[in-house]
């Protein structure tokens, strides 16, 4: 890929270099000839990154085209702007609402987010603040769970259910979801407890503070905003989930992505449809990610990059 | 399947005294620590370790849903079958052949946004926003866009820049891509690198910016070029973050399944593990197949996940250390 290039041409020969080291060395800026560098690499990095974003913009774009203006060839860029995709996405003709798998997906997203944090945080606390003894190996036996390939366990899972009658139920499917992000959700939340300073801790427990005014007082304020970041990772995790959705639900407790594949299948012209569909669903996602965006590298990085 | 080596004790622990009291007080103590973390814990071992041991007693079996009067003790029967079956054994290769090319694709392309990224230039906030979208679309939602937006043969976006393209010089006999049926496992992969490139940029620019700038400076009053610079001092700092960024990765994408169902149903050589196990126990009823399929998944993922446990551990000791 040619995109390591634009890294190279920096090669500024010794001239600023050489004239630098005459004087009296100048610490500080730390690149030399800032404007003509980061000209060519912000030229570089803005191409790419409209590259990257043609997708995006696209869907978007033919999400508020007519049936016949998404599907031309060469494409009709400037065609007319109009909301039939989303009428018709939304049941306008079919009679079928998506409305069910979008609420589907809001309760298993938001409920098993809820249920993460409410076992994730006591176990952070027992990891971080006052910590057991060979905290580390908990920890690692937390995101060893988080490795084992979801197809490893899906069977029994799925006999489970269908044994206690709880296919095509909504908190199983919450049930599962919790499991699939506490490992995330306890290293993230780790991370985030881990910074509260220490003396904080003491100076309240000297003053004979409770644990309760402690959680308020001395945690809440550092770790809220990492706890919120934690909450919206699990939701957009949960929320993209396919395989154990498809496999574990069907007509009552289908998910939104479930109900995106049965979408598509033999209709005609379709393709402003299928844009605004995924617009639509995308869009908590969206929201979510950008509202983490600070965050969203501790917690993919499960804590370890800051 | 607890991988984990690691030992590291927070200072501070309290020599036990020998009286009687004080051991059952500190016994007390300990649980007492110990408490808020077992619902965690005893909520995952049910949920995840649990299965998975019924997994693997299930695939020493012969079990057809069909026919279940057939269910027997199979021993190694079904492992045998996942090596030499030419469908799995093709799922076996396909999954090790995108995983790989998809994280070492979306890692270079990643190192070299993470390196345009790292420098100041006008707008830069704008444009991490913009690289951080493909992330940020729900995969099913993605597959879609690509297959039937961009990809389709008649009126996906591709073809239709090059029916532009060319047509700008007059030609009416614009070249038009098939992906989808020619080059199928292509398709998979570029979207796949599409939505992974930006966790790949995430991860590195972080890195990047944790880098230590005095002795980057040092260098360049030395005179040394910017490759000599990115060679001997940027990569070797870099390195741990390129292994858990890839690492990472190689455990998410293995598990991929939303890609593989939607762009291809599987079709024409794209299956892999994942969708090749839902199948043979989604609609062929092989319980006892599709478990030691599962099984072998596992083990795959062990031996990777080693390395990434690795290299996570070292890079939260140094973060512990602090």
């Amino acid at each position: 890929m040619s995109t390591l290039t634009p890294a190279a041409p920096q090669s500024t020969p010794p001239g600023p270099t050489a004239l630098n080291t005459g004087r009296t060395p100048r610490r500080g800026k730390s690149r030399m000839d800032p404007t003509r560098n980061n000209t060519a690499a912000g030229i570089a990095a803005w191409l790419l990154a409209l590259l990257f974003a043609v997708p995006v913009l696209w869907m978007i774009l033919t999400s508020f085209h007519s049936e016949t203006d998404a599907a031309t060839n060469p494409p009709s860029i400037a065609a007319n702007l109009t909301l039939d995709a989303y009428r018709e996405f939304f049941g306008e003709t079919s009679g079928v609402s998506p409305w069910p798998s979008l609420i589907n997906s809001a309760t298993a997203s938001i409920l098993s987010t809820v249920l993460v944090l409410l076992l994730a945080f006591p176990a952070a606390y027992a990891l971080s603040i006052r910590p057991v003894k060979k905290w580390t190996d908990v920890m690692f036996f937390f995101l060893s769970t988080k490795m084992m390939p979801v197809v490893a366990a899906i069977l029994p899972l799925y006999l489970f259910a269908r044994t206690v009658g709880a296919l095509d139920n909504i908190w199983f499917l919450i049930l599962m979801y919790t499991s699939m992000n506490l490992p995330i959700a306890v290293w993230m939340m780790r991370s985030f407890l881990a910074e509260v300073p220490e003396e904080m801790l003491e100076a309240a427990q000297i003053d004979g503070a409770n644990l309760l005014l402690i959680l308020r007082k001395v945690i809440a304020p550092v770790a809220m905003p990492g706890i919120a970041a934690t909450a919206l990772i699990c939701f957009i995790f949960s929320w993209n989930e396919l395989l154990l959705a498809r496999v574990l639900t069907g007509v009552v407790a289908g998910t939104a992505p479930v109900f995106l594949t049965g979408f598509v299948s033999g209709q005609g012209l379709f393709l402003a449809q299928v844009c605004a569909a995924a617009v639509v669903i995308s869009l908590p996602v969206l929201f979510a990610g950008f509202a983490a965006q600070d965050k969203l590298v501790q917690g993919l990085s499960l804590g370890a990059v800051k | 399947m607890t991988t984990a080596t690691a030992r590291i004790s927070r200072p501070g622990h309290h020599a036990a005294k020998p009286s009687r009291d004080a051991k059952s007080r500190e016994r007390a103590l300990a649980w007492a620590r110990r408490a808020p973390l077992l619902p965690a814990l005893v909520f995952l071992i049910l949920v995840t370790q649990l299965p998975f041991v019924v997994t693997l007693i299930i695939s020493f079996m012969n079990w057809n849903s069909l026919s279940p009067d057939k269910t027997a003790f199979a021993g190694l029967e079904n492992y045998a079958t996942v090596l030499t079956d030419p469908d799995l054994r093709l799922a076996i290769f396909t999954t090790i052949l995108l995983t790989v090319s998809v994280v070492l694709i979306s890692l270079l392309i990643g190192l070299g946004l993470a390196l345009l990224l790292d420098k100041k230039f006008i707008g830069r906030g704008l444009v991490r926003t913009l690289l951080i979208a493909p992330f940020l679309v729900v995969p099913v939602a993605a597959a879609l866009i690509w297959k039937h937006a961009l990809l389709n043969p008649t009126y996906g976006l591709i073809n239709g820049i090059l029916t532009w393209v060319w047509s700008l010089f007059g030609s009416a006999a614009a070249p038009q891509l098939d992906l989808l049926s020619q080059a199928p496992m292509m398709a998979v992969i570029l979207s796949l690198v599409w939505q992974w490139t930006p966790f790949m940029m995430l991860i590195l620019l972080a890195g990047l910016q944790s880098r230590p700038m005095d002795t980057v400076e040092a260098a360049q009053m030395d005179g040394a070029t910017p490759w000599a610079i990115f060679r001997h001092l940027t990569l070797p700092h870099l390195r741990q973050y390129l292994e858990l960024g890839g690492l990472l990765g190689a455990i998410y994408i293995v598990q991929n399944f939303d890609a593989v169902f939607t762009l291809t149903a599987g079709g024409l050589g794209t299956a892999n593990l994942p969708y090749a196990i839902y199948q043979t126990f989604y609609f062929a009823n092989e319980y006892g197949l599709a478990s030691a399929a599962g099984v072998v998944v596992v083990i795959g993922t062990i031996i990777v996940a080693t390395f990434a446990l690795r290299t996570v551990f070292s890079l939260f000791k140094k973060e512990a250390a602090r």
